[in-house]
Formats: structure tokens, C-alpha cells, sequence
């Protein structure tokens, strides 16, 4: 995935970056080539259209911002405005001032290419105050929680203060490792029918568009479905770690199987055609040279998909339950798991309720720095097997024995 | 001689037969499993269909009982939509066109992030942070935009409104809708933006000439993907809203209408026999409607692509 973007990024951009747009640059290069249409203008009796078009200097939109900001600044220190007004204001006057500004020296396109431009970024700041709002908000909430206590204990005949998320994270940590050991055989051999078996054939574009479709499934009704299967099984009000594994599965295995699909398939044909043509039986070739070829992408695809499965709460409120306690047996009895322990300490926290709220801030910034550090991990395994020369040829040529 | 071809090959062809096969089960397990999901689910829901009204919480049938769900659903994710396409096709041209080029790669990164906090500390933070913060908002709302039936008071003290758990849907569908639109953008094919731009068009002349013709399929069906994470929401809703199965469009009051999945995850621990019936019914439903959703995104997506070719 990643060199495909590499290549993507490094095609010649339209435009330099950085650079200012260019509207209306006519001629204001006395190059040679300009001189002949200019001689032509001047042979006819036409009146002579100016060349060059007047331009706001590159520091104009600077320019624009610090004023706004400071005029924004002498609206809130007078009116009593909070930092959100202020930065809103500031926005919203840059993006009227810089065009009017632009109408009056420039024209109409350029104004509105101003316009434009200072919308779009405006569209990025505003997105960007909620990510930086609710990291600020976690961790600030989060860190007055965290402590060895906090990190060690379950809510095993806790009332009030203390106790901590110990079950839960055990919890996460086997209902994960379970859909992983579901997903990550599934989606793998799934994908080589893919791109090795299946290609062309029927059920392959079937699947194809089924997992395309599969990505699409609101976790909770995953969680129905782990919820119904089980109920055949194990009876109705059935609650069950693995029961939250499988529903965890069928969420991961889209993921899994389209970013190893993709990974097998920049495997370079001639790896395969190398090893056919020793006599390598076709499955050898997949186990023994394909797989360990692509087996850095599909690494950092699996890590992704857990990542992405690790924070959902939905299903696992549904089949795995809360308790108190720690479980460690996957096939019985209720399981907690960090989402629902947040979940549950946040909109049930006893009483008095200040300290159960408090832990569901400190769960949320264990889980929000787990799904960080899974990120990051995935990143640096796509860095470090990427960086390698894709082409290997396998120590042994692999005799069919 | 060729008899002793014969059983050479056929030996080769045993462990082929087995690993494809293997891959082959794995792939009809797949479609197995999807197909479980829309049986089983039907299996568990039917029951509902002539449940008493005491197991549908008061409602007649079952149609009674998940239409203000459905209304609740649309209407969260309507509003997520209408607030998060301008911002995410704004932050992808931001990504794939305006930022200088250093920038872009980290900024679609933190992008990213947004997509990577998992839904339950959405429900968190907009519970326990957004919600209070917009309380003043929506105070202001009710005093001076009360003309319009969405703002119609009086406004909710808590903040646990209609709008609070859109807004909160919206940030959380805005890194799929700009994950999918910058992908598009940036494959413009960059003769036709250099040929705009040759022709003395503005940046913004040549996005709307060049790139955003070119990606009208591609931002369809992303807005369609980001609706149907936004009908199949649980947690952000189930903790923000302050739901009481109403059916309004009065976007900041203290009784909302639910939705499908925040109800489920609300009721679901508390249920027993018929009304859990009935609670896989409505997943059901919700299941068929994204469904729905998610194909038609899909096909729109593969006509896009077959054009390209």
C-alpha cells in the first residue's frame, strides 16, 4: 500500500508546491519570444492592452490572517469572548477580507481563487479543533487517573474510589487475540484464492464484492449476529468472550483480506515464474516464496485490522457482557473488556459518581494509547519490511521433496 | 513412459488440491458467513414480527416500533452527512492540492487519526465535553432561530441533543469521506489540470474544471460509504443521546428521537426473551438498510472505474 502511494505522490504535481496560483501572467517575461506578438499588436492600430495584471504581494494572505487576528482579538477583549470565538471570528474575517482585498487590486477570478483557497483551509483548521479537543480533553482527564493501582486491580468488590481496569484490559487482550486467530487464516487463505486459485472465476468476484460489502456492517449487528449463533448453541441470554471474538472476526476479516489481496498481487509475476520453473508445485510456491515476499504488507495490514477492532464496544457489549471480575476463560461466563468498561464506568458510576467517571477517562487514554501505539507499530512494520528490495530470492530453491 | 508422467504429476497435484481447496473453503466461509448474518439475524427476529406490545415497549407492532428507530437513524446520519461532506472534500483538496507538498503526507496522517479513536471515546468526549460546551449554542438557538422547527425550544440543559450526537457522527464520518476523495483527487490525471492551468485558469478554475468532474463518481459513493458508518453508529449516539423514542425534528431539545443501533446497545443488556426478539429485528432492519447503502456505494464505484478504464 504504502510504495503504491509513494508512486502516487512522487508524479509531477500540477503545480509547484507552494507556489502561488498564476492567474493572468501574461508576459511578464521579456523573453525573445515575446517580441514578435508584441511588434504584431503594435503593427495593427489597435489600442495596447497592458501585459502585466496587478497582483497582491505572496504575503498577503499572512498579512490578512495577523490583521483579522488582531481585529478579532480587540471584538473579544471588548465583548468578553472565549478562544473559540476569537479563533472563529478570526477565520471568518480572513476569509471576507482576503477576497475583497483581492476584488479590489486583482479581479474577479483571482478573488474568488482567494476565496477558494481560504475556505479550504479553513475547512482543515476546523476539523483539525475536534482531534486536538478530545486528545486534550482524554489525556488531561485521563492522566489524574492513571497508576499502578489503576492498571493492577478489577472492580472486584469495589465501591467508590479505587480499583482499576485489569479485567478489562485482560479481557481486550484475549477477545483480540481470539478474532485475530479467526480472521488472520481466513482472510490470508481467502485472499491467495484471490489473487493465486480463484482469479476470474465466479465465487472470486462474488467475494470480492461481498467483502467490499462486509466492511460496511454496523459493528452492532456483527454483534447480533455472534449473539444469535451463539444463542443455537448455548441457549438464549448466552454471554461469552469468544462469542465477542467472533463478532470481532467478521468485522476484521474484510480488512484483513484486502490488504493482503493487495500486498500478494505486487508480488512480481516472475518470483512465481522462477519457481514453476524449477518444478515447485504451485502451493509451494505460494507458502515458500509468495507469502514471505508480501508477508511484511500483510503483517502491517493484520496490525491495522486489530487496531481497528480493538476499540469497538458495540458487539462486545451485545455477546461479551460487563462483570466486575476477572475472566479468563474465553467459552463461559460474562468477559469485560476496556470499551464496555469505559462505557459501563461512564453511564453507571455508582455513587458517589465522580470516581467511576474519573476511571472511564483513564480506561479511555489506555485505549486510545494502545490503538496509537498499534498505528504506529503498523507503520513502522510497513517502514522497515518495505525499505528491503521487494525482489528475494529464497535461500533454498525449494526441491519438491 | 507416460504412465510414469502421470503419477509424477498427479503426486504435485495432491498438496495443490488440498491448499486450494483450503483457500476455497476459506473464501466460501466468507460468503457464508454474510449469508449467516442476514439468516441467523432473521431466525432470532421473526418471533418479533407478533410479539405483544408489552415486549416492543409499548408499541403496537413491530412496524410501530421500529419507525421512529428508522426516523431516528436517518436523521442522525443526515445530519452528519450535511456537516461533513463540505469539511472532508474541503480537507481532501486541502491534502491533495493546496498543501505544499511536505505538508500533505503528515497532515493525511493526523486525518487518519481521526479515524483511528475508537467510537466509545467519541461517545466520551461528546458526552462529557461537547455536549456542556454547546449548551450556551443551543440556548442562543432557541432564543433567536426558534422560527425554524429544528431549533424550536426549549433547548436541552445537558447537551445531550439531536444535533450534539450528529456533530459527533459527522467527526467521525469526515476521515472516510476525506480518506476516499483525497484518493481520487490526487489520481486527476495532472495533463488536464496543467492543460487548465496552461489556459490561464485559476487554482480554483482548475478544480472545478479538472478535478472535480473527474471525481464526481468517486465523492458519491465515499459520501455513501461515510453514510452508511453513520446509520451503523452505536456507541457515539447511545452515549450522547438523551433518547425517549419521539418522533421530531426539533434538533436540540431534551427528548430525541433514537436510533436503531444506539437502541440496541441500550437495551440489549436489560432485555429478556421476546423484546431481545425484537431488538434483532430492528438489527436486522438496520442491517438491510446499510446493506442497501453500501452496495449501491459499491456499484456506483465500479462504474466509475469501468468508465476509467
Amino acid at each position: 500500500m504504502t510504495t503504491q502511494l509513494e508512486v502516487r505522490r512522487s508524479r509531477p504535481q500540477p503545480h509547484p508546491p507552494g507556489s502561488a496560483p498564476r492567474p493572468e501572467v501574461r508576459g511578464d517575461r521579456s523573453s525573445t519570444g515575446e517580441a514578435r506578438p508584441r511588434d504584431a499588436v503594435r503593427g495593427s492600430a489597435r489600442p495596447r492592452a497592458p501585459l502585466t495584471a496587478a497582483r497582491l504581494p505572496r504575503w498577503a494572505p499572512a498579512l490578512v490572517l495577523v490583521v483579522s487576528g488582531a481585529a478579532a482579538a480587540l471584538l473579544a477583549l471588548s465583548l468578553g469572548w472565549g478562544p473559540v470565538a476569537w479563533a472563529a471570528s478570526t477565520g471568518a474575517l480572513t476569509v471576507v477580507a482576503l477576497p475583497a482585498w483581492s476584488r479590489l487590486v486583482e479581479n474577479a477570478r483571482a478573488a474568488r481563487d482567494r476565496l477558494m483557497t481560504a475556505l479550504v483551509w479553513a475547512a482543515f483548521g476546523l476539523a483539525l479543533v475536534p482531534l486536538v479537543s478530545l486528545v486534550w480533553t482524554v489525556v488531561h482527564n485521563g492522566l489524574a487517573v492513571i497508576d499502578v493501582e489503576f492498571l493492577t486491580y478489577s472492580m472486584r468488590n469495589i465501591v467508590g474510589e479505587g480499583g482499576g481496569l485489569y479485567h478489562a484490559l485482560l479481557g481486550t487482550l484475549l477477545v483480540t487475540a481470539g478474532a485475530t486467530a479467526i480472521s488472520v487464516p481466513v482472510g490470508l487463505l481467502a485472499a491467495v484464492y484471490l489473487t493465486e486459485y480463484g482469479t476470474g472465476t465466479r465465487l472470486a468476484r462474488a467475494l470480492t464484492f461481498l467483502v467490499d460489502v462486509m466492511t460496511g456492517i454496523p459493528s452492532i449487528v456483527a454483534g447480533l449476529f455472534a449473539y444469535a449463533l451463539f444463542v443455537m448453541i448455548a441457549g438464549p441470554g448466552v454471554r461469552m468472550g469468544f462469542g465477542g471474538s467472533v463478532a470481532l472476526a467478521l468485522l476484521m476479516i474484510p480488512v484483513v483480506v484486502r490488504s493482503s489481496e493487495e500486498m500478494l498481487k505486487l508480488v512480481p509475476a516472475e518470483l512465481r515464474e522462477a519457481s514453476y520453473a524449477l518444478g515447485v508445485p504451485q502451493w509451494r510456491t505460494i507458502v515458500k516464496v509468495v507469502l514471505p515476499t508480501a508477508a511484511g504488507g500483510i503483517i502491517t495490514g493484520v496490525t491495522l485490522a486489530v487496531a481497528r477492532v480493538i476499540g469497538e464496544t458495540a458487539p462486545l457489549l451485545v455477546i461479551a457482557g460487563s462483570t466486575d471480575s476477572v475472566n479468563l476463560n474465553l467459552f463461559a461466563e460474562r468477559m469485560m473488556t476496556l470499551p464496555v468498561y469505559i462505557y459501563y464506568s461512564y453511564t453507571q458510576p455508582g455513587v458517589p459518581p465522580e470516581f467511576g467517571q474519573a476511571r472511564a477517562w483513564g480506561a479511555a487514554l489506555v485505549l486510545i494509547a494502545i490503538v496509537m501505539a498499534l498505528n504506529l507499530l503498523a507503520r513502522g512494520l510497513g517502514r522497515l519490511l518495505t525499505r528491503r528490495p521487494v525482489v528475494k530470492v529464497p535461500r533454498k530453491p525449494a526441491h519438491p521433496s | 513412459m507416460t504412465t510414469t508422467a502421470i503419477p509424477a504429476k498427479a503426486r504435485k497435484r495432491t498438496g495443490d488440491l488440498a491448499f486450494a481447496a483450503a483457500t476455497r473453503t476459506a473464501g466460501l466461509l466468507i460468503v457464508a458467513a454474510l449469508a449467516g448474518v442476514a439468516v441467523f439475524l432473521t431466525v432470532e427476529g421473526l418471533p418479533a414480527l407478533d410479539a405483544p406490545a408489552a415486549s416492543l415497549g409499548g408499541a403496537r407492532n413491530f412496524a410501530a416500533y421500529v419507525g421512529p428507530l428508522v426516523f431516528g437513524t436517518v436523521l442522525a446520519a443526515a445530519i452528519a452527512l450535511v456537516v461533513a461532506t463540505p469539511l472532508a472534500l474541503g480537507v481532501a483538496l486541502m491534502i491533495s492540492h493546496y498543501a505544499p507538498a511536505r505538508l500533505a503526507r503528515p497532515l493525511g496522517y493526523v486525518v487518519d487519526l481521526l479515524a483511528a479513536v475508537p467510537s466509545v471515546v467519541y461517545g466520551l468526549w461528546g458526552i462529557g465535553f461537547l455536549g456542556p460546551q454547546l449548551v450556551p449554542a443551543y440556548d442562543w438557538l432557541a432564543e433567536h432561530a426558534s422560527f425554524l422547527p429544528f431549533f424550536a425550544g426549549p433547548a436541552s440543559t445537558t447537551g445531550r441533543t439531536m444535533l450534539t450526537a450528529g456533530l459527533v457522527l459527522a467527526i467521525m464520518v469526515l476521515p472516510i469521506i476525506t480518506a476516499i476523495t483525497r484518493e481520487i483527487f490526487a489520481q486527476t490525471p495532472p495533463l488536464q489540470q496543467e492543460a487548465a492551468l496552461a489556459l490561464g485558469a485559476t487554482r480554483w478554475e482548475m478544480v472545478r474544471m479538472a478535478v472535480l468532474p473527474y471525481a464526481r463518481s468517486g465523492i458519491v459513493s465515499a459520501v455513501m460509504l461515510g453514510l452508511g458508518r453513520a446509520l451503523g453508529e452505536t456507541m457515539a449516539v447511545a452515549m450522547v443521546l438523551s433518547a425517549s423514542g419521539v418522533v421530531t425534528f426539533q434538533l436540540i431539545g431534551s427528548t430525541n428521537p433514537s436510533t436503531i443501533a444506539a437502541n440496541i446497545a441500550l437495551q440489549f443488556p436489560e432485555s429478556t426473551g421476546l423484546a431481545v426478539n425484537a431488538l434483532v429485528a430492528s438489527g436486522l432492519v438496520l442491517f438491510v438498510i446499510t446493506l442497501a447503502v453500501n452496495v449501491l456505494a459499491r456499484t456506483i464505484v465500479a462504474r466509475g472505474e469501468r468508465r476509467q478504464r
